[in-house]
């Protein structure tokens, strides 16, 4: 340190912070153990339990009929859940922010609601609506749909849990956009819609992708809310996370891993796919 | 001409008025549909059932020991995650070494895994053949299928939010205030509770509370773990899944009423922390 007087005058905060190593070493000791300790551990367990019986045990587990149609309700579920969210997510978060209109700051609020309800709870609270036996559902019923106990319920379900996602990544960013640009179209005498799309949605894009990648990891893992609507047939209204459940429920251990697998696997790439896609938009901000 | 661009102008805005009315009706009654239209059918099917049969179904010795552990779990977890959180979230905007990537890749991982996994992976550590199985049974501690898995499992699934609530608004504190703190001679400890802690309380407080919420809710994990063997280890959310499957539904609707209910009042906590955090970070 000594014999970099210039360095110290111009960082005493560096030097400052030295004077007390352990610190700062116990701290980053303290991260590094709790999560290595609650989050690194348990996942490599599951890695080592899926592939302890090697590849072709593990691709078994995978194609089996019953643990593939789950996977494909899961996954197709989970697309249908995130394109209405992308739609209805963003035109939320456009009439939130660009709108005035009495119940505004009510409706912000209950935006909130799935974030705070227990999953289990908005099952349940969906059974009490359109349950067979239920006014509305019975009246459903009557006319040919069945929601509970059916793909509508898991789709429903999913559609309450993540509703929050998209307009919670796309408010913020409508909000800081200079609205200098869109009032030009409209005065040049662009339609609403036209000054939307070529003007309002490319700055939003990225916040619409960001937002929908994370509702799509959401609905890849729920679980609370599916169990109680779905009905959980196998082959029919089985999802991925419940037939982990039942695997687990029933002592199979390996077959539960390589669904876990496979779902972390997906989910993780989606993360991944976000956190690049925020500091991409990041480093645009800074530059711009 | 100038007239007739006059009315053009004005048949302009007319019908785009119109489609801004349009826009909101489409976004009230969807968000009314999904979100209230299940919270009012569920408060109007146990008040059918009479105040009676709700106050004796939430009386019950089963739905009170439930409660009760619950509510000791979700402290507990979010205790135990505010600590680790706040020093984790620290080291994340503070410190700059080798693997601070990983550890902030490791924070967003109990988001991106289902909490079925969550508890599974429990199992797969602490259950009959686990890898520290023979270590806890040494110990004489039952982990899975007993209170520590549930707590072990609500930490899990709770650990991002003060981690991710904190990290932002810490990085928004300047580090000349605990400096000049540091430098006339407050130790670390006190430049932390005087400078930093009250600089970042209300992003902390909504950290707390969505981890609580979220500490409440759980059910996912906390069932794979639990077993559903022993009412001594049934949380809230355990009593509902119990109660449904035995068809007990008044008693089901009755504690999802309640938990809902909860949830509200920390759903108002959480806006208005909002509110604050958002007018501390434009200051």
């Amino acid at each position: 340190m000594s014999a970099h007087p210039n360095l110290n005058a111009m960082k005493p905060i560096a030097s400052a912070r030295a004077s007390l190593p352990w610190g700062k070493w116990g701290l980053r000791g303290t991260a590094f153990l709790y999560l290595g300790f609650m989050v690194a551990l348990p996942l490599s367990a599951i890695l080592q339990n899926g592939f302890s019986d090697g590849l072709a045990a593990f691709r078994s587990d995978i194609v089996n009929p019953t643990a593939f149609a789950a996977l494909r309700l899961t996954i197709i579920t989970a697309v249908i859940v995130t394109a209405v969210n992308a739609v209805m997510g963003t035109l939320t978060a456009y009439v939130l922010v660009r709108f005035r209109f009495p119940g505004k700051g009510l409706l912000n609020t209950v935006i909130d609601m799935p974030f705070a309800i227990p999953t289990l709870v908005t099952g349940v609270m969906l059974v009490a609506l359109y349950g067979p036996q239920r006014t509305l559902g019975a009246w459903l019923n009557s006319h040919g749909v069945q929601v509970i106990f059916a793909t509508p319920g898991i789709v429903l379900a999913l559609l309450v849990i993540t509703y929050p996602f998209v307009i919670r990544t796309v408010q913020p960013v409508l909000m800081e956009a200079e609205r200098g640009q869109e009032e030009a179209a409209y005065t040049l005498g662009a339609s609403g819609w036209t000054t939307f799309r070529h003007v309002v949605l490319p700055t939003i894009t990225p916040a619409i992708v960001t937002g929908s990648l994370l509702s799509f990891a959401r609905a890849l893992g729920e679980f609370g809310s599916i169990v109680v609507v779905a009905g959980n047939i196998p082959g029919m209204t089985l999802t991925a996370p419940v037939y982990i459940y039942g695997q687990i429920e029933s002592q199979n251990q390996r077959g539960a891993s390589a669904m876990s697998i496979l779902l972390l696997a997906l989910s993780f790439t989606l993360i991944v796919t976000v956190e690049w896609l925020q500091g991409r938009n990041r480093s645009n901000y800074a530059s711009g | 001409m100038p007239q007739v661009e006059n009315r053009r102008a004005q048949k302009r805005r007319s019908p785009s008025r119109l489609g801004e009315w349009a826009l909101i009706a489409i976004v009230v009654l969807y968000a009314a549909g999904l979100l209230l239209a299940p919270l009012i059918a569920i408060v109007w099917g146990s008040l059918a059932e009479g105040l009676s049969a709700f106050a004796r179904e939430m009386t019950s010795p089963d739905a009170i020991s439930s409660l009760k552990l619950t509510m000791e779990m979700a402290v507990a977890a979010t205790a135990i995650n505010t600590l680790f959180g706040v020093c984790i979230a620290w080291v994340l905007v503070r410190d700059n070494f080798w693997g601070r990537r990983i550890l902030n890749g490791l924070v967003d991982m109990p988001f991106a895994v289902s909490p079925v996994i969550a508890g599974f992976m429990l199992i797969l550590l602490f259950g009959r053949t686990g890898w520290f199985t023979p270590l806890t049974d040494a110990l004489g501690i039952k982990v899975v299928f007993a209170l520590p898995g549930i707590l072990l499992a609500t930490v899990f699934i709770s650990l991002p939010f003060v981690i991710r609530e904190v990290a932002p608004v810490l990085s928004h504190v300047s580090i000349e205030q605990e400096d000049a703190a540091f430098t006339i001679g407050a130790s670390r400890l006190l430049t932390f509770w005087h400078v930093t802690l009250p600089a970042i309380r209300w992003g902390l407080l909504y950290g707390v509370s969505l981890t609580f919420a979220r500490a409440v809710g759980e059910i996912g994990a906390v069932l794979v773990v639990s077993g559903g063997v022993s009412r001594l280890t049934e949380t809230s959310t355990l009593f509902i899944f119990r109660s449904l499957d035995d068809r007990n539904y008044v008693g089901a609707n009755a504690m999802a009423v309640l938990l809902a209910a909860i949830s509200f009042v920390i759903l108002l906590v959480i806006e208005l922390l909002k509110k604050r955090t958002e007018q501390t970070q434009t200051v």
